[in-house]
């Protein structure tokens, strides 16, 4: 084996090298890849997620919500589908959380974790294979959203948005990620996720706009970050107010990373 | 490619266990273990379920801390050193650690790739194991179709990829059927052939004869026996061959012209009349073929002939004076046995 990765002087043991790091991440990419292939249903959610929410608001609350947009389904349209967008992340990491529980409580972590890699690398490649199927998840639901007369005016800010929904949904799936590693079966995992993913998606802007909500909840809706980020992929794909709502959304997205990824690698790392 | 040079704790030794406990909240699984390997040999750890096996072995290929006491394996710390140490061992586990979903080959190219190989050896590594271990048919196939005995190969070979100096196999053939069973000990034979260091765990004092050179015998995270296999098997009263005469008439005439000959170790033969066959004890692999001599000599033509080892209760009932304790709680009837015995 090759000797150059030793080095007993310094720390009294082997440090792995970056390109080993991205070695062994690219290895478990292949591999969470290769899931996808042999067993194909598994991108179900990430294929019919989008179409059934995109269908479902706009022709059962569309006519309503949209009148008091000023308009009618067709404003509520302009309206949701960056809200839609902003779930996204949400869906997703919660999938990542009851997937990588069930992993974790397969035979297999014990092999990885008897081998000499970092062990970050088996979240880290759980987390890029999650993002491309959020990436496939962004795409249909763009293709839904011209499908049902959703207007796109300006390119660039459709990319900043996914890019946007991207980065927080990647720190939500460090959150989702402790919790599969901590948490005993993917049951729980799941039904932690949705009590708490239903009110932080449901009390935001993502689907209807807070005006007419008491004060109490918009108060909540305020500091919820799912509605900064709706609220920036709005602005930046119809128009409208975005630096606030943007700042929000990277802060919330790199405070939740700089906690929860140490938090998630050292529970994976100790966790027996 | 060997690394023995940079053995601190003397060339010979591949692991070296001092005092080691463990702790789960109240209940002890491990209690001061001491334990050498040498390097090149196949070591036993023989207990009953519970008794701190795999918790050992947890703790050897670092997936588990221990609270006091010191190991090393093949000269590496496991607390200090993990990554090193990671690199020169081999693990399979209690349950077959092999990726269900994904085929075969990638499942081997997976570890090769993990363990650092540039691209091209990991695959010619995966190739090869598949053929050694018979599954290159079953290359293209998920492991979840795999049935038993072929997923403990594959477990094997991903163990392998590495060509570890250690091997630490947890009970690896627990819930195989008895044919399945004999191709894995087959393997392990041959991956001893290649000289690797071997701590295998067991229930089953048939595995460790079959496998093993040196045996410790764990109960409730204590080491209560050890020493060389044969040297054990004499403490605990060797084999019993079974013998049945075709004819059932020739039972009991056998069994007594057993006795008088004088050549059947330290008990006496028993006839088992119910299986139509005679329990002859004996000690070493001499006696054994004298008593056979004997009888065929005698023109007696026999229907069976087998050898029986000891059953771990036996083998703890010899060495300790008690039986092999259940968990704690588990089977209750057998420890108000223990007050009989």
């Amino acid at each position: 084996m090759s000797a150059a990765t030793i080095d007993t002087a310094t720390t009294g043991d082997a440090r792995i090298p970056l390109r080993s790091h991205l070695r062994h991440t690219g290895a478990l990419i292949r591999r969470n890849l290769l899931w996808i292939r042999q067993d194909p249903e598994s991108m179900f959610d990430a294929v019919l997620f989008p179409v059934i929410f995109t269908l479902l608001f706009v022709y059962v609350f569309g006519g309503s919500i949209g009148q008091s947009l000023g308009g009618g389904q067709e404003a509520y349209v302009q309206y949701v589908i960056p809200g839609l967008l902003a779930m996204m992340g949400m869906n997703m990491a919660q999938g990542v959380g009851t997937g990588f529980n069930t992993d974790f409580n397969s035979g297999v972590m014990d092999r990885f974790r008897s081998l000499p890699i970092g062990r970050g690398s088996v979240l880290f490649a759980k987390i890029v294979v999650e993002l491309m199927r959020m990436l496939v998840a962004c795409v249909i639901l763009m293709v839904v959203a011209v499908l049902v007369g959703f207007d796109i005016t300006h390119w660039p800010g459709l990319f900043a948005a996914v890019g946007l929904a991207t980065v927080f949904g990647s720190a939500l799936m460090w959150v989702f990620l402790t919790l599969g590693v901590v948490m005993k079966s993917a049951q729980s995992v799941q039904a932690m996720g949705f009590l708490v993913l239903m009110p932080l998606q449901f009390g935001s802007s993502i689907f209807a706009p807070t005006r007419s909500m008491p004060g109490w909840l918009q108060n909540f809706t305020e500091y919820n970050p799912l509605s900064s980020l709706a609220d920036a992929a709005r602005g930046l794909m119809v128009g409208g107010p975005v630096a606030h709502g943007l700042w929000v959304t990277l802060a919330w997205s790199i405070g939740l990373t700089a906690v929860m990824a140490p938090v998630a690698i050292h529970k994976f790392r100790t966790k027996t | 490619m060997t690394r023995i040079d940079k053995n601190p704790s003397g060339a010979d030794s591949a692991v070296t266990v001092r005092g080691l406990v463990k702790h789960y909240g109240e209940t002890k699984a491990l209690d001061g273990v001491d334990l050498d390997v040498r390097a090149g040999t196949v070591m036993g750890v023989l207990g009953p379920n519970g008794a701190g096996k795999t918790t050992l072995v947890r703790i050897l290929s670092t997936l588990l801390a221990s609270d006091t006491g010191q190991a090393t394996v093949a000269g590496y710390d496991v607390a200090r050193q993990p990554r090193q140490l990671r690199r020169v061992i081999g693990l399979t586990g209690q349950y077959a650690s092999v990726d269900e979903k994904l085929p075969g080959w990638e499942n081997l190219y997976l570890i090769g790739r993990l363990l650092d190989l540039p691209r091209k050896e990991a695959r010619t590594r995966a190739d090869e194991l598949l053929e050694r271990f018979s599954l290159t048919d079953a290359a293209k196939r998920p492991a979840s179709t795999y049935s038993g005995g072929m997923r403990r190969r594959l477990d094997l070979a991903a163990s392998m990829i590495g060509r570890p100096q250690v091997l630490f196999l947890d009970e690896p053939t627990t819930g195989l059927d008895p044919r399945t069973r004999n191709e894995v000990w087959t393997e392990v034979k041959a991956m001893v052939g290649d000289g690797v260091t071997v701590l295998l765990t067991t229930q089953y004092m048939e595995e460790a004869e079959q496998l093993a050179s040196e045996l410790t015998v764990v109960d409730r995270g204590k080491v209560i026996a050890g020493g060389g296999i044969e040297e054990l098997k004499a403490r605990v009263g060797g084999r019993t061959l079974r013998i049945r005469p075709a004819d059932p008439l020739q039972l009991r005439p056998l069994a007594g012209w057993l006795d008088d000959l004088g050549i059947t170790g330290l008990a006496t033969t028993v006839v088992d009349a119910e299986r139509g066959s005679v329990l002859v004890p004996v000690l070493s692999d001499e006696q054994l073929t004298a008593v056979i001599g004997a009888v065929s000599a005698r023109g007696i033509t026999l229907a069976s002939l087998t050898t029986e080892l000891p059953s771990l209760d036996e083998v703890f009932l010899s060495l300790t004076g008690h039986r092999a304790s259940a968990p704690q709680d588990a089977r209750p009837t057998e420890t108000r046995e223990e007050v009989a015995v």
